[in-house]
């Protein structure tokens, strides 16, 4: 149920992040969701892709330090409150949200957004259980 | 035969010190006789060669620096002419002119008898294939290893360092048992080796004689686990012979040195001072039986500690010196304090998320010196969680906090970024300006 996040260490020097996105868009990658999390010297640039092991093959072939996690997307409504909604949802049941974003283009007339917590079944049941719905691959199939 | 000599090798405490003194009487006028360097200095010290009382007087006699070599370059120390010297070889300084030393044939000789004494030390014995990659040229390392393997009668793969790929074919193909390299460039080889398929822990490699450079108890265990074999350490150095001075047994507790040819000291390498049995200190060393370019007093710049006794492990009897704990010269003073890049790599070696890969940069500023140390995230514990790798930081702060008692900076960098070494690491690098 849940989707594959990439996640790519990234060394704070010029063109770095340059390299990363040149092998995805070489490769025919379609990046959907990114965030980055940056530090002094280092960030750690999450992404979700259309395709996510072809991304891990061409990313370690270009010596790329990459891994991947299983993250939660999950549909909400586009308007005020509407994040609040999903958030509750998984604060009144004890999921811890470690961090999250949101997919770049919309899913219909909603927003699309990514939650990493420690418990992807809990979350996903939670969810659901609310009515809302989750993407069931990285394609954004439901 | 130079492979092992029980009468020589198993001698008597009295036996070992009487083949001493009468060789180094010897060496002693061969040089007063020979070579200008040594005869001004004895005129100077008003020391009188047959007056001494050996091998205890030794210690009155002056040290002979690395720089002695290179400022007489680069044949003026030899006490052969030119045209009885067989071989030259030469090493690189880092700063400056190369470090020349000559070989007579008989020079090559005993070249060939402790080499060959030396991998026997490590187990190595006729049909064994010895796969040498140290650098065959000027390097001591490649020939030394060369002709010791040529004496005993093993067979030898003169490979060369460099070209892992090749070294992988060839040690698959030719069913190599024994791997002959620095130590470091022995991990690059097994990282190599996952990355293009092949298991390190599969091969037929039995035993590894590394060298050239220092290397740690952290590291040895991790040789010995990627390549499944047993990982011995040998010493030596261009200015004494090349390789083959002092070698690892199987029991792994110090390096025999072959002492009827290499004579030990360890001073305290501030005041010249003497030291005695397990104390750490710069190891310095008389060739007693060298023609071409014999040294009295050579002051090594390796940190060991010495022991005498007959090991448990062999029964051979010659001293023994500790693995190499550092160089004088890599000695680093940051703001006071007395730290070796090998005590770095010892903290990181303990913290099983840190690879073993690091670089240390010292750098000034505002009039302090700071220390940063590049670690290598490794791709397993790499996390998306920032958090995770802040405690990785952290971890690697306050471990080399508590062991060296000075902080540092320590930055996380990618995998692979650290330069990997086909010879000697670079371990260092010194920013501050002289």
């Amino acid at each position: 149920m849940s989707i594959t996040q990439l996640s790519v260490f990234l060394e704070n020097r010029l063109g770095r992040l340059n390299d990363v996105l040149a092998v995805l868009g070489q490769g025919g990658i379609n990046i959907r969701a990114l965030s980055l999390a940056d530090k002094a010297n280092y960030g750690i640039l999450r992404l979700i892709v259309d395709n996510a092991q072809s991304a891990i093959e061409k990313l370690k072939k270009a010596d790329i330090s990459v891994n991947s996690a299983s993250v939660v997307a999950a549909e909400i409504e586009d308007e005020p409150g509407g994040l609040l909604k999903a958030v509750k949802i998984l604060v009144d049941n004890g999921v811890n949200v470690e961090y999250m974003y949101a997919f770049v283009e919309k899913s219909g007339d909603k927003a699309v957004v990514v939650f990493r917590v420690e418990d992807n079944e809990k979350a996903e049941e939670v969810l659901k259980a609310s009515g809302i719905k989750l993407f069931t691959d990285n394609k954004g199939s439901f | 035969m130079g492979d092992f000599d029980a009468k020589i090798e198993t001698a008597s405490a009295s036996g070992l010190l009487k083949i001493q003194s009468e060789r180094l009487k010897t060496l002693l006028r061969y040089a007063d006789a020979r070579m200008p360097f040594y005869s001004n200095a004895f005129r100077e010290k008003k020391i009188s060669v047959e007056k001494l009382s050996l091998p205890g007087d030794l210690k009155h006699l002056p040290f002979t620096l690395k720089s002695d070599l290179r400022d007489n370059y680069p044949f003026s120390l030899f006490a052969v002419p030119v045209s009885d010297v067989a071989e030259i070889h030469a090493s690189s300084g880092t700063t400056g002119k190369l470090t020349v030393v000559g070989y007579t044939k008989n020079d090559i000789k005993l070249w060939s008898e402790v080499m060959a004494r030396t991998l026997a030390c490590a187990g190595v014995v006729k049909g064994d294939m010895i796969q040498n990659a140290y650098g065959y040229g000027l390097f001591t390392g490649g020939l030394g290893v060369h002709y010791g393997a040529l004496e005993l009668g093993a067979t030898v793969i003169p490979v060369s360092s460099g070209g892992t790929k090749r070294q992988l074919m060839l040690m698959q193909d030719f069913k190599s048992t024994v791997l002959t390299c620095t130590p470091s460039y022995s991990l690059f080889m097994a990282e190599e080796a996952r990355e293009d398929g092949i298991d390190p822990s599969k091969t037929n490699l039995r035993v590894g004689v590394f060298g050239a450079e220092p290397w740690t108890e952290g590291m040895r265990e991790q040789i010995e686990k990627e390549w499944n074999i047993l990982a011995l350490d040998i010493y030596g150095l261009s200015e004494i012979i090349g390789p083959g001075v002092a070698m690892e047994c199987e029991g792994k507790n110090g390096l025999h040195i072959w002492a009827d040819h290499f004579l030990p000291e360890v001073i305290n390498p501030a005041t010249g001072e003497v030291l005695g049995e397990g104390d750490e200190g710069e190891l310095v060393i008389t060739t007693i039986t060298k023609e071409a370019l014999p040294l009295i007093r050579y002051r090594t710049g390796d940190i060991v500690a010495l022991t005498c006794g007959t090991c448990s492990n062999c029964g051979r009897t010659m001293p023994r010196i500790s693995k190499i704990k550092g160089r004088i010269d890599d000695m680093l003073i940051i703001r006071g304090v007395n730290i070796f890049p090998s005590q770095i790599e010892t903290v990181l070696m303990n913290i099983p998320e840190a690879a073993p890969h690091y670089q240390i940069i010292v750098k000034r500023e505002k009039h302090l010196d700071k220390m940063e140390i590049l670690v290598e995230v490794v791709e397993e514990i790499f996390s998306d969680e920032v958090r995770k790798l802040e405690e990785l930081e952290k971890k690697v702060v306050s471990e080399i906090e508590s062991t060296l008692g000075i902080s540092v900076d320590v930055k996380l960098v990618e995998p692979k970024s650290i330069e990997r070494s086909m010879g000697k690491a670079k371990r260092v690098v010194d920013q501050r300006e002289k």
